[in-house]
């Protein structure tokens, strides 16, 4: 086993839906610990990704050689559609931070009467009561605002760093988005990144 | 130039498992490799056909897994250092290969890459490849995490030529698709120029040379033994008198365990990475100096059964637990909480069980399955089989590839699958067993990898039933890897041939043959009622490229399309068609622009002809 240096450990779980871009966010994230030489192991789940299914990311920083996070076992939660946040409660305990977006993008099985969409009020104040600490702000409209609803990833990502429970520093993860992202698209998803942060503030 | 070409060793690069593996076989100047794509192993196979693009490298997908394997290990025999990739029940097909190559063995290095499937996150079954080192005498090495990946690459080519045999290389979803930094090393040059040396005594599998292989075969793995005892993959931390042995993921479990469960002073692991054979004169060592041991592996009790054994023979009566009632499971993958509640019950420590909050109040989520994308031409096919066979009883075979989603509902077209091509086998056997119409549904790539010996057959036996074809010009479900139907051209790569389905299948002798294109609703409908009118085989090719392969290859989409007010909510193309482009919206049907395609089979099936194409895309 690698020796890396000591710190405590951060376990932090993004769930998505296939299209989101939770792959893509994980992987700044990653590169954003490997320029801070803070020891990072991740795992994903997408063999369906690109069919509409779930994705899961487990993203675990410091001194822990698994890839995997338990149930339970997540200090951190970004959930990039409500409903989905409300799925991964599971991974979550008394102390968790939870940050969702709250814009619902429903499954195709609500649309032909075989589920039926949780009314988000009641979502929100139930992760408020099973968590820690819950931001919830509706990442899709500042998507849009930044240029694209494609940056959803990145606002919430944004926010995560700001709010200061991700142990990778904010220039880090800038510095990795300008290398992981499309030329073309780099200035778009920093706006997204800054409106991520700006809502992180906001909704401290 | 590709990542993973990177030159510059001690440098850091964050990579998937997959890639380390594929950057380990490179720096071992890996210089021919063949596969049939799988996951999750697809991405070492990507990588490499897209290495070989500027590279001295040759790789090919293989029509399937057996012929992977005879192709790379006549490579092996002509010297080049060679790599054979797969999911795990590839090796199944690839086991006919598998077990006589044991005997005639290999001249350059050889490693198969079998790629294990735990909790089945995208397979059919959880079988455990181990065995199959087991089975064959083969040696086996599996690492433990993506950085140990890279780097015991290299030493699987090292093993194969010391004992001139080919090296199963076992990894599981959780190494395959984990990500870590991993320092890079140096990448040997490549030896591309194979030569073969006539040897027929030892390398035409008769009888009479295969007894004497056997017997070199039996040789090799006491040497095999020999070199698992001394190997740095089998070592033993820590000390004290609990006792872990473990192999692959499960190391990095109980390595966080023993570390949360604070008894690293009360505790030696011994991990286990060179699986096959086992060794024994370590492992009595260990029990030895235990006064309990528990075996953590995922899947079947391979190391608990040989741990056992030695135990047995050894005289030593230490207890060995692993799988069992209140332990751990042959069923799923682990996880780091399980691993250290099964450690401390079993050793007696105290521990703190994670606390999950108490969701007995919490909504349910509405199910959110994978589903066939907005505009898959499957979809269309499923609509004008199950139109065709309306009003009869008919049985659905089907296959592995995306087409399998739609065995739910609500085009609920799937009855029966158990492994690549079976549809066609189980077919014949439908047909003949029972009085009721059998319509098999079977991809492009599954069909090229092993639905044609079944047609064949049903030709040869004269069953009666029609195989649909669904010819997207791909082998999408792993991520669009090519097939000998495919249109390399299109890829702007030169040197390929290309094989038509339809030539195939006439030369097969089935006599009824039709091509559709699905997006043609009442045609297509028409055209498979008079396939399934025929008796006999008959086949239906179902032609129309992957929507996602068509946008990969920036080929123009479809003008959208919308529902008009004219919409009396029939709801025929929500409830029949399942495209997740529809949603609703206020009790309204709405289509969402982002997602149509245009492909218009909604359009074809709305009554009310409400459904039209948008005038201009915003």
């Amino acid at each position: 086993m690698m020796k890396e240096k000591n710190m405590t450990t951060t376990r932090l779980i993004i769930v998505a839906v296939g299209g989101q871009g939770n792959l893509l966010t994980s992987r700044i994230i990653g590169e954003a610990a490997l320029l801070s030489d803070i020891p990072v192991r991740m795992s994903e789940i997408h063999g369906m990704a690109q069919r509409g299914g779930v994705v899961e990311s487990a993203i675990v920083f410091g001194d822990a050689s698994s890839t995997i996070i338990s149930d339970g076992e997540a200090d951190v939660l970004i959930g990039f559609e409500p409903s989905e946040t409300l799925r991964a409660l599971n991974k979550c305990n008394a102390g968790t931070f939870v940050i969702t977006n709250t814009a619902p993008s429903p499954p195709f099985t609500v649309a032909i009467g075989r589920g039926t969409y949780p009314d988000p009020e009641h979502v929100k104040r139930l992760i408020q009561n099973k968590t820690g600490r819950l931001m919830a702000f509706d990442a899709a409209k500042l998507a849009r605002e930044a240029g694209t609803a494609m940056a959803l990833n990145i606002v919430l990502l944004g926010a995560a760093v700001e709010s200061g429970t991700l142990p990778v520093s904010r220039e880090s993860v800038i510095e990795a988005i300008e290398t992981r992202v499309k030329k073309d698209f780099v200035e778009l998803n920093l706006k997204a990144f800054e409106l991520g942060a700006g809502a992180a503030n906001e909704n401290r | 130039m590709h990542k993973l070409l990177t030159d510059g060793p001690g440098k850091k690069l964050l990579l998937l498992g997959n890639e380390a593996i594929a950057r380990g076989a490179v720096e071992a100047g890996l210089a021919f490799a063949a596969t049939y794509p799988g996951t999750p192993s697809s991405e070492i196979s990507q990588n490499l056909f897209q290495i070989s693009m500027n590279s001295p490298l040759y790789f090919e997908y293989s029509t399937n897994e057996k012929v992977a394997l005879e192709v790379t290990a006549a490579a092996a025999n002509s010297g080049l250092r060679s790599l054979c990739i797969m999911k795990h029940v590839g090796l199944n097909v690839a086991a006919d290969a598998l077990m006589t190559l044991a005997y005639v063995g290999v001249k350059g290095g050889l490693v198969i890459i079998t790629a294990d499937d735990p909790f089945m996150f995208s397979s059919q079954n959880e079988q455990d490849n181990r065995y199959y080192a087991k089975l064959s005498g083969l040696p086996m090495l599996e690492p433990s995490t993506v950085e140990e990946a890279r780097e015991m690459m290299g030493q699987a080519f090292t093993l194969s030529e010391t004992l001139r045999e080919p090296v199963i290389f076992r990894t599981t979803t959780r190494i395959n698709h984990s990500t870590a930094p991993v320092v890079l090393g140096p990448i040997a040059q490549i030896q591309s120029e194979g030569d073969f040396q006539k040897d027929p005594m030892n390398l035409v599998t008769v009888p009479a040379v295969s007894r004497k292989l056997h017997v070199k075969l039996l040789e090799n793995q006491a040497r095999a033994a020999e070199l698992s005892e001394a190997s740095e993959y089998n070592r033993e931390e820590g000390r004290g008198e609990f006792g872990v042995i473990c192999n692959g993921v499960s190391y990095a479990y109980v390595h966080d365990a023993v570390k949360d469960l604070g008894i690293e002073d009360k505790t030696a692991v011994l991990r286990i990475g060179f699986s096959h054979p086992m060794p024994k004169n370590k492992i009595t060592a260990f029990l030895k100096e235990r006064s309990k041991v528990l075996v953590v592996e995922e899947g079947e009790p391979y190391m608990e059964e040989a741990v056992k054994a030695f135990a047995q023979e050894e005289g030593t009566d230490v207890l060995i637990s692993g799988k069992g009632d209140n332990l751990f499971s042959r069923l799923n993958e682990f996880d780091p909480a399980l691993v250290r509640k099964n450690i401390a019950e079993y050793f007696n420590v105290p521990y703190d069980a994670p606390k999950i909050p108490d969701l007995s109040d919490a909504p349910e989520s509405p199910a959110r399955p994978p589903n066939l994308c907005a505009g898959c031409s499957h979809r269309a096919t499923y609509y004008a089989v199950k139109k065709a066979a309306e009003g009869t009883d008919t049985i659905y075979p089907t296959d592995i590839g995306c087409y399998t989603l739609g065995f739910l509902p609500p085009l609920s077209m799937g009855d029966f699958l158990i492994c690549m091509g079976s549809s066609v086998g189980t077919a014949c056997g439908f047909s003949r067993a029972t009085n009721k119409k059998v319509v098999a549904f079977i991809g492009d790539s599954t069909f090229f990898h092993s639905g044609i010996p079944g047609l064949i057959n049903a030709v040869f036996n004269n069953h009666n039933f029609t195989l649909v074809i669904l010819d997207n010009g791909t082998t999408a479900m792993t991520g669009h890897q090519p097939n000998p139907g495919v249109d390399m051209a299109e890829l702007n790569l030169e040197g390929y041939g290309r094989v038509s389905i339809e030539n195939l299948v006439k030369a097969m002798g089935v006599s009824h043959v039709s091509v559709i294109r699905p997006f043609n609703v009442r045609k297509s409908i028409e055209t498979v009622r008079e396939a399934l009118d025929f008796k006999g085989v008959s086949v239906v090719i179902a032609r129309e490229q992957c929507v996602l392969y068509a946008k990969s290859l920036k080929k123009k989409s479809g003008r959208p399309f919308y529902v008009s007010d004219k919409c009396k909510n029939h709801r025929n193309c929500i409830l029949e068609l399942a495209c997740p482009a529809f949603y609703i919206d206020n009790g309204k049907t709405r289509i969402d622009p982002g997602l149509c395609v245009g492909c218009s089979v909604c359009a074809q099936v709305c009554p009310e002809k409400c459904i039209l194409p948008l005038k201009s895309v915003s």
